[in-house]
């Protein structure tokens, strides 16, 4: 492995890596806009001019491959001289628009400018007219005059979302970036061009104008659109929450997880968040009062949910639950031990598939849009759909008293009638969840739960990574984490458990499930683990995490 | 070869774009003889007959074939340069519209010696006629058993293409011209790997300029040393220099590497019109950095260029005599590249434009004080720090001909500000 030496410090390096990623190892800073790991190195924004000792010109660190004895500065003279030179180019044609800028907090023009820039222009001529506003997809506006022809997006498209829409056309300082005749931005990963965009040229119209970066607040999550479970950030904005119509998540961003969606997310995901604060959100208890729906409390709602178990099991009538794959691991487990250990029941069916086959790809994009399916699977529960059709069928003929729904909307998997005559059949239907759908409509008890940026948790993907969601915002209304409305219930009948946070409910699952044995909050960090059926984690992959999660906080 | 000594005038001024006329200057020998050779016989031959790359950069020629890996697993292709663009430059028209057969015999050789069985002529998309005239010469050539399948009756097989460029001058950067030449956008590619690894297709390719392959019969024929002996230590045999511009007689003469440029100037192309002056002279195509007058006793080739700070590019002379407003020459330079500049990297993208705008404005009355000052910089700024060399040549030429001729620039900018600031209404009013 070559050793090289960069602004004095000694490194040894992989060999065949470049000295831009020799530099991101060692944590040394040197700037770049066309340089993006995930993709391809065209060394053309030339930002990251280094000087390379014994090569007579100054030297692109994104495309110069390491070789032994290679000395390498940064800082000196000639190379800040370099960087600052292309940065005045770069800015010769730019509009300089900050103030109305979506891009301003987080653009390398600024960052650059006030690191390696503080130049007073010389440049005095007109700049150079390009379009402005031009909505290339169904999500993105582009502005060409901010646009440094990077060709970042350019390749994004050509190499991961392999959909090639974009190019550059004319020539010289008149080239434009654009989609090619005839083709828009549509591809189902198109906005990643705006997250890998280093200026402010390609925006996206969901986030345009909303508010500035600076008063965003970032969370680590995890997506909960598919099973796939791409790492990724919650932008909140609880700083200026009128800037945001209402809406308490501002955006979410992808977080780099090499071993599941590296940089990128799916734009189905990306925008999966609005049923956070949708219309149909349920942030209220309720009950069922002569036919009709009406707001209550827990105070009221609680000792009658209560009452109707009670009886249910004193009477030797069966009660049946329908958990769900988007319940967090903490939610599912602390479920299946109160079902169990006081309700007697054994049958946890979790799974409806829905009527029509949803998109997936063989990328990120997967058929199962449930974050947890596969945790649900480790926990115990039957994630076969027929199981739940079963649950339907004895509450249709009568033998279930009480039904306890988790999140679904039964007619998005069954036919209608079979839905109502189940829904009928049970003499007390509780509903919990966090947004209103049809099964909502036709239940008992409305208990609303959290949505995942509201609560702490895991969930497990499709590959059996467990992986952890943060709180980014206060739950909504009356709404409560799963676990904490059954830890509830669990507090007046049968046997109390003994949670206060989710972390609790996690320690108590590694203990009694096999799958998850060894883990730990901790230990799952920002890159999560790998449970297995056989309780064993694989190999390496603790310490893997443990130095993900170093990185990440570097 | 004719009395006067040249080697493909004779050629050209004989219409050897057509076979039979051809045959007559011995036409196919020497590629009968090549084909009897050992690949690196024939190399080693190109090697001791100092042929270096006449396009620009004056690579020597069999080192460069020599490059090629031995038992590559992958096809190894043979590209012609012919993307002749470079203002002043207008030698390889010529060679491909009349002395078209010796270019396909030279492809031969150079195919042969290199293992490419697959020939692209890579030719800019203006030379409409030139292109149409190769394309009947490769006709003849394939009907004659030339080209094809037995190649001269012998074993090798070789196939020979034209492609037409579109009109961009940075094609004639050899990987812009592959990257063209497979369809893609002409942008330079970054280096290494460079062709002769992985160049066309990926695939190991030898780009050669027209001229350089169309000198290779004849060092084939009368062998290294008569070619070598007839330039100067390091460059061997003669070459095509370009002249235009202020000159009597404009046009493209064949003579040794290393003939002076005041013999060039006076002697071959007649001296300057009506006996005027001479202001400065591009040695090289307009992106060699230009010469003053008391530099001319400079000859032309690659090394001795060097020492001085211009270079021999694709020998276009370029004459301007004492009327010439320098300005404005370099105006027309810097315009040129900001009009090719190919958009991928930043300085010469920016940068081009950035000049060329601060030119048309003093040219149009508005200069500044710091102008010049600007364009030295800005030119300084854009060179080394490119992919390829038209952002170089652009940063070279806005340097050099201040770094020459700044009295001049100094003189322009005094007297244009001073007008300036006569119309001005705000002066007359005070005054």
């Amino acid at each position: 492995m070559p050793t090289i030496t960069i602004d004095g410090k000694e490194l040894t390096v992989e060999k065949g890596k470049t000295i831009i990623q020799a530099a991101d190892e060692a944590g040394i800073d040197i700037p770049r806009y066309c340089y993006h790991p995930g993709l391809s190195i065209v060394g053309q924004c030339r930002i990251c001019l280094v000087e390379v000792e014994k090569m007579p010109k100054l030297q692109v660190a994104c495309y110069t491959p390491v070789m032994d004895g290679m000395v390498v500065h940064t800082q000196s003279e000639r190379a800040r001289k370099g960087r600052k030179d292309v940065l005045e180019f770069l800015l010769v044609n730019h509009p300089i628009d900050c103030p109305v800028c979506d891009q301003a907090g987080e653009c390398f023009l600024q960052d650059y400018y006030m690191k390696f820039g503080l130049y007073d222009s010389k440049m005095l001529e007109d700049k150079n007219k390009k379009s402005k506003a031009v909505p290339i997809g169904k999500h993105i506006v582009l502005d060409s005059e901010r646009c440094i022809l990077c060709t970042r997006c350019i390749r994004f498209c050509d190499e991961v979302s392999k959909t090639n829409e974009l190019g550059i056309f004319h020539r010289g300082d008149h080239a434009e970036l654009l989609p090619y005749p005839g083709k828009t931005v549509d591809n189902p990963y198109s906005v990643n061009v705006v997250d890998i965009c280093p200026v402010g040229a390609l925006t996206e119209k969901d986030f345009r104008f909303r508010t500035r970066v600076w008063y965003l607040d970032e969370t680590n999550s995890v997506c909960t659109g598919c099973s796939t479970g791409c790492n990724i950030e919650v932008h909140t904005n609880k700083k200026r929450e009128y800037k945001n119509e209402g809406r308490r998540v501002t955006r979410l961003k992808p977080r780099f997880n090499k071993d599941v969606n590296e940089y990128w997310i799916c734009d189905e995901g990306r925008y999966s968040f609005t049923y956070v604060d949708a219309a149909d959100r349920l942030g209220v208890v309720m009950k069922r009062v002569k036919g009709e729906l009406q707001e209550s409390t827990w105070a009221e709602v609680m000792p009658e949910v209560l009452t109707a178990l009670q009886s249910a099991k004193e009477n030797n009538k069966r009660i049946a639950v329908l958990g769900s794959p988007k319940m967090t691991n903490e939610d599912l487990f602390a479920l299946k031990k109160f079902a169990s250990q006081t309700l007697g029941v054994s049958q946890m069916p979790v799974t409806v598939l829905p009527k029509e086959k949803p998109f997936s790809d063989d990328f990120l994009i997967r058929e199962d849009k449930n974050p947890n399916t596969k945790g649900a699977g480790y926990l115990g529960y039957d994630t076969d759909h027929k199981a739940t059709r079963k649950l339907l069928d004895d509450c249709a003929s009568g033998g279930v008293e009480l039904l306890i729904i988790f999140h679904h909307d039964l007619e998005a998997g069954f036919e209608t009638e079979l839905v109502k005559s189940a829904l009928s059949g049970a003499k007390t239907v509780v509903f919990v969840g966090s947004n209103a759908n049809t099964t909502s409509a036709r239940a008992t008890y409305i208990l609303p739960s959290c949505t995942y940026v509201e609560k702490e948790g895991t969930f497990t993907n499709f590959a059996g990574r467990v992986q952890k969601i943060n709180r980014a915002i206060e739950p909504l209304g009356d709404s409560l984490p799963e676990w904490t409305i059954i830890r509830n219930l669990s507090r007046k009948i049968g046997k109390a458990l003994a949670y206060f946070e989710a972390e609790d409910v996690f320690k108590d699952l590694t203990k009694n499930t096999a799958a998850f044995s060894g883990m730990s909050y901790s230990a799952i960090g920002d890159g999560g683990l790998v449970a297995e059926e056989n309780g064993k984690l694989k190999q390496g992959d603790a310490k893997a995490a443990a130095q993900k999660t170093e990185t990440a906080t570097a | 070869m004719s009395k006067n000594g040249k080697i493909l005038t004779p050629l050209i001024e004989n219409d050897c774009n057509l076979l039979e006329n051809y045959k007559k200057f011995k036409g196919y020998e020497a590629a009968k003889k090549a084909l009897k050779m050992s690949q690196d016989e024939v190399i080693e031959e190109v090697q001791k007959s100092n042929l270096r790359g006449l396009g620009g950069a004056g690579f020597p020629t069999g080192r460069k074939w020599a490059f090629i890996p031995k038992n590559s697993q992958k096809p190894v292709y043979l590209v012609i340069n012919c993307d002749e663009s470079e203002p002043g430059t207008f030698k390889d028209k010529y060679i491909v519209s009349s002395a078209t057969h010796v270019l396909i015999e030279g492809i031969i050789i150079a195919s042969y010696a290199i293992g490419a069985h697959t020939c692209y002529i890579y030719i800019r998309g203006e030379y409409v006629e030139p292109a149409r005239r190769i394309e009947a010469a490769i006709k003849e050539a394939y009907d004659a058993g030339i080209l094809g399948k037995k190649v001269l009756g012998t074993d090798f097989n070789l196939d020979v293409y034209v492609h037409r460029g579109a009109g961009a001058y940075i094609c004639g950067e050899e990987t812009a011209l592959l990257n063209s030449l497979e369809g893609k956008k002409g942008w330079p590619r970054m280096k290494p790997p460079f062709p002769a690894i992985e160049g066309l297709f990926r695939c190991p390719t030898i780009v050669n300029n027209v001229e350089t392959i169309a000198y290779v019969p004849p060092i084939i024929q009368n062998g290294p040393k008569w070619f070598a002996d007839m330039g100067t230590e390091r460059s061997g045999g003669m070459r095509f220099y370009g002249i235009s511009g202020n000159v009597n007689k404009p046009g493209i003469y064949e003579l040794p590497v290393g003939t002076p440029l005041r013999e060039m100037i006076y002697e071959h192309a007649g001296g300057i019109p009506g006996g005027k002056a001479l202001k400065c002279v591009v040695p090289g195509g307009v992106s060699a950095p230009p010469l003053r007058p008391d530099e001319i006793d400079v000859p032309m080739d690659p090394d001795a260029l060097a020492k001085i700070g211009t270079m021999i590019g694709s020998a276009g002379i370029i004459v301007m005599d004492e009327d010439t407003n320098l300005v404005e020459m370099l105006m027309a330079s810097i315009r040129f590249y900001h009009h090719e500049s190919c958009a991928q990297c930043t300085p010469c993208r920016e940068g081009t434009g950035w000049l060329d705008k601060i030119l048309q404005r003093m040219l149009s009355g508005g200069a500044r004080e710091r102008d010049i000052d600007d364009l030295y910089e800005i030119g300084d700024s854009i060179f080394g720090n490119t992919i390829c060399p038209l952002g170089d040549s652009a940063g070279m030429v806005a340097k050099g001909y201040i770094d020459k001729f700044r009295g001049e620039f100094e003189a322009y900018l005094s007297k244009s500000i001073a007008a300036k600031s006569a119309n001005s209404p705000e002066l007359k009013k005070a005054s």
